[in-house]
């Protein structure tokens, strides 16, 4: 009987539905800086809780195709793929931009080599270039380091340096700030990392060109808002629909001055002004 | 009285399905296992996950679901614990068996059983924060995530397995087994490495069995520290991904019913197979050296 | 060897003794070695996270990015999916020993029964979680959830506590069983009075030495409802939590701030491992009363 009884209780703790919880999850860049919207966010709205967990853009965007929480974070674009299996759920991906990150690519900060151009990037990642001195720097190995295949880190940077498969050296990290960690006690070491990450000493940021003749640093919020930096990207959230409800309360949180302010103390960049109207036109 | 009779029988029926229960559960995990991995047949062929040697499921181009980096990762870092983990585990039990007695003994057995209790968590964060640059300083290597960190680290965790059932094993081996062979002569060291220690040596296998399944099974240390590239490892200075590690990083991104959703069902196969081995050869053994004590 | 014609028999008697000695010094080289280290490993965690652990820090949630404030959700998270896990796995647990060690027939179904469940206890804990995800969280479509983490968790630890409880059971004496049914009491009624209370401290043992364990799972978890972030305490089953483990995993790994937030991660770790080892002292203080005042094995 009493077992019966606790198997009642039990299930109907399951059925009732929470309210007022909004669940985020996804990219691991966007982690910290969600988590701080959330956390700002729940003082001007108590009623509602904010739920943050990382696990990697291709995490986030599946469970809101799984339906499993209300909000997926990317720092990606979502691929024809997913889109096509959210259909096949009858979910339908609405995206917002929430940030704008410039992708860092940094080294020791005792490596002189402090520029680099998009093709010998690539051809660093690619497992082509194996030493410094081939790129102008020292006699010295390179080792690789990058994020896990869940990560859209690591899918953008494919998408936009590599272009093709990584070499198998490379480091698959946890996170951002382990590959932070990982360069910053490697003189040979190479990674790349949120504008976020980069906060710590150690590293140096390296700057990028496209064209050979170009170079831009990551943080300088010019040359990412003009898009002259190759590796600036918008930080998305992935809803099911157009936002509504608490979740809807806390994207325009995110988007508002306050929200920005936050995206900026955190080391990313505000939104721009398509991007914001690209916004609008969803909401 | 025939209420009594009925609530003994209506007892024992409720306590047999709990038993059946339970045993039923490694046969559903199995299910799943089953039915689930097979189902990435429908997406690669047995043969390429078997041979294969690239494993990158969310690749640029094709696709490839190939096993063989991951069960080298799981298995070299394996045999590296147990090259530490052996000899260290298996003199320490002699000489706790042999040796040691009273508070000593109960102090030190408890101490490698608190150690036994360690959150993984806990040992894999030590070794990011203490071995990893220690190995980078020693060897001059650029990074100490790699498999010779794993292994050391999933050493350390079989150790104490090693030691509590070698010990065990030992204890087991009667008493007019060394008396015998005080009584010829035998000094008490060679009583311990010419009698007993041979005369456990089922158990002694057993140990460096669950030793096996403990490091193969780990998932947070080699995570953590084993810097996780799925290549073919050439040196203990290599990064290497393990199975446990890989549907770790992986599960949570696959979409429910896609052939990488699959696969990793069918690495958790790989898994509980390996696992399951390990477990009824030990349970063998054990029983083994029991029996050849009880005339 | 021994066979060198000029020594006395007293010269080798000391030669004999020495190197018997030195073999087992040998042996107790490597075993003082890990003991060392285990005791480093206190030391260092002890040393590190201690700083940061003070009322605050056990109370308070995280804040400022948790770069401030404490790991309180953690702990209560943590607690609530062993408590989960407990609620399932004890019973059932029990249950089954009591069949295996007073009921079972010697035959081969039992010995199967036995095997399969000796076998759940290898199968490494990853495979729980996927387990997990299949079943609770897709299947029975309890989501990422506490209820899925806990049932996945109490899965897991159900063979330990099996094994333990049998193991206790069984060191009860025939004879007190056979008094009761002498007396015309049923054999559950036998069971009951005369022999669950003496296995008591034994079956309490292994649920402690069980609780110990799953405190500390974090690959079980992983996938069936850990978050990274949570404002509030959760107060229904179906919702996400922190983790103790889970929290020290994401601060060493993933965290922006990895050195700002070091400490905390040594506080989290410190507060994690001694509320594994306070289960595993209580269980192991329980054992050795036990073992010291075993009345009846005389």
């Amino acid at each position: 009987m009493k077992k019966l009884l606790s198997i009642a209780t039990l299930t109907a703790m399951v059925t009732t539905l929470v309210a007022g919880e909004v669940m985020v999850k996804g990219s691991d860049t966007m982690l910290n800086i969600t988590q701080r919207l959330a956390e700002a966010f729940s003082a001007t709205r108590p009623d509602i809780t904010v739920s943050v967990a990382g696990g990697g853009s291709g995490v986030g965007i599946n469970a809101v195709v799984n339906n499993e929480v209300q909000i997926g974070n990317a720092s990606r674009a979502i691929k024809s793929k997913e889109i096509s299996s959210a259909r096949a759920n009858g979910v339908n991906p609405v995206e917002y931009a929430i940030a704008v990150d410039g992708l860092c690519v940094i080294t020791n900060e005792k490596n002189p080599v402090k520029k680099l151009t998009i093709t010998q990037l690539g051809d660093i990642y690619r497992g082509k270039v194996k030493n410094w001195s081939e790129v102008g720097g020292p006699n010295k190995p390179v080792s690789l380091y990058g994020r896990q295949p869940n990560s859209g880190t690591f899918v953008f940077f494919r998408e936009m340096a590599v272009k093709s498969e990584y070499a198998q050296s490379m480091r698959q990290m946890n996170g951002n700030s382990q590959i932070v960690e990982g360069v910053k006690a490697d003189l040979g070491g190479i990674g790349y990392v949120g504008v976020g990450y980069v906060k710590d000493g150690g590293i140096s940021v390296i700057e990028l060109s496209s064209d050979g003749t170009n170079y831009s640093s990551p943080l300088d919020k010019s040359a990412v808002d003009a898009g002259t930096y190759p590796l600036a990207r918008p930080l998305f959230q992935y809803t099911n629909g157009k936002v509504k409800g608490d979740a809807k309360a806390f994207i325009e949180f995110e988007m508002s001055p306050a929200g920005q302010k936050i995206v900026e103390e955190e080391g990313f960049f505000p939104l721009n002004k398509s991007l914001v109207e690209k916004n609008q036109g969803n909401l | 009285m025939r209420l009594r009779k009925v609530a003994d029988r209506g007892v024992r029926g409720i306590f047999m399905a709990n038993a059946v229960f339970s045993a039923v559960v490694l046969l559903g995990i199995l299910a799943f296992l089953l039915l689930y991995g097979v189902r990435t047949f429908s997406g690669t062929s047995v043969l390429k996950f078997l041979s294969g040697t690239v494993w990158n499921p969310d690749a640029y181009g094709e696709p490839s679901y190939g096993l063989l980096p991951l069960l080298l990762g799981t298995l070299a870092s394996t045999a590296i614990a147990l090259i530490i983990a052996i000899p260290l585990g298996v003199a320490s039990a002699v000489f706790i068996s042999e040796r040691l007695k009273g508070w000593v003994r109960v102090t030190v057995k408890t101490l490698v059983e608190l150690f036994a209790g360690f959150p993984s968590v806990v040992l894999g964060f030590f070794g990011l924060v203490v071995l990893a640059p220690l190995i980078a300083r020693i060897f001059h290597v650029p990074s100490g995530l790699n498999l010779l960190n794993a292994g050391v680290l999933l050493g350390l965790m079989s150790l104490p397995t090693i030691i509590s059932v070698a010990d065990d094993a030992l204890r087991v081996v009667p008493h007019s087994y060394r008396e015998a062979a005080y009584a010829l002569g035998a000094t008490p060291w060679t009583t311990a490495i010419r009698i007993v220690l041979p005369a456990a040596r089922s158990g002694i296998l057993a140990a460096i069995m669950l030793g096996f399944g403990r490091a193969v099974g780990e998932t947070m240390v080699v995570l953590m520290v084993a810097g996780n590239a799925a290549l073919m490892p050439k040196s203990l200075f290599d990064p290497v991904r393990t199975i446990t590690s890989t549907i770790a990083i992986e599960l949570g991104e696959s979409a429910f019913g896609d052939t990488h959703f699959y696969s990793l069902f069918a690495l958790g196969f790989v898994l509980f197979l390996l696992a399951l081995a390990t477990n009824l050869v030990a349970e063998s053994l054990i029983r083994r050296e029991k029996r050849s004590f009880t005339l | 060897m021994d066979a060198i014609g000029t020594s006395s028999p007293a010269r080798k008697l000391r030669r004999r003794r020495f190197g018997d000695n030195a073999g087992f010094v040998l042996l107790a080289v490597p075993l003082a070695v890990f003991v060392l280290f285990i005791l480093y490993m206190f030391f260092y965690l002890f040393r590190n996270g201690l700083g940061v652990i003070n009322w605050q820090f056990l109370t308070q949630a995280p804040t400022k990015g948790m770069t401030e404030g404490g790991i309180w959700p953690c702990i209560v998270g943590t607690v609530l999916v062993t408590f989960v896990s407990l609620v399932f796995s004890v019973p059932v647990g029990i249950f089954a020993a009591i069949y295996l060690s007073e009921y079972a027939p010697a035959n081969f179904l039992t010995r199967a029964i036995r095997s399969a469940i000796r076998s759940l206890a290898g199968i490494p804990s990853i495979v729980y979680g996927l387990f997990g995800v299949a079943l609770f969280v897709t299947g029975l479509k309890f989501g990422l959830s506490i209820l899925s983490s806990g049932l996945t968790l109490g899965l897991m630890n159900l063979p330990w506590i099996i094994a333990t409880a049998e193991e206790a059971i069984n060191a009860i004496p025939g004879s007190f069983r056979e008094g009761a049914l002498a007396l015309g009491a049923t054999k559950w009624e036998a069971i009951r009075h005369n022999v669950l209370p003496y296995a008591f401290p034994g079956i309490l043992t292994g649920v402690l030495l069980a609780v110990a364990r799953t405190l500390g799972e974090t690959a079980p978890i992983l996938f069936t409802g850990v978050t990274y972030y949570t404002r509030t305490i959760p107060t229904s089953l179906t919702q996400k939590f922190m983790a103790l483990p889970y929290h020290l995993f994401t601060l060493a790994t993933q965290h922006d701030q990895i050195s700002t937030v070091r400490p905390i991660a040594f506080g989290t770790a410190l507060v994690l491992l001694v509320f594994v080892l306070a289960f595993d002292a209580v269980a192991f203080v329980i054992r050795l009363r036990v073992a010291g005042t075993n009345k009846w094995q005389v």
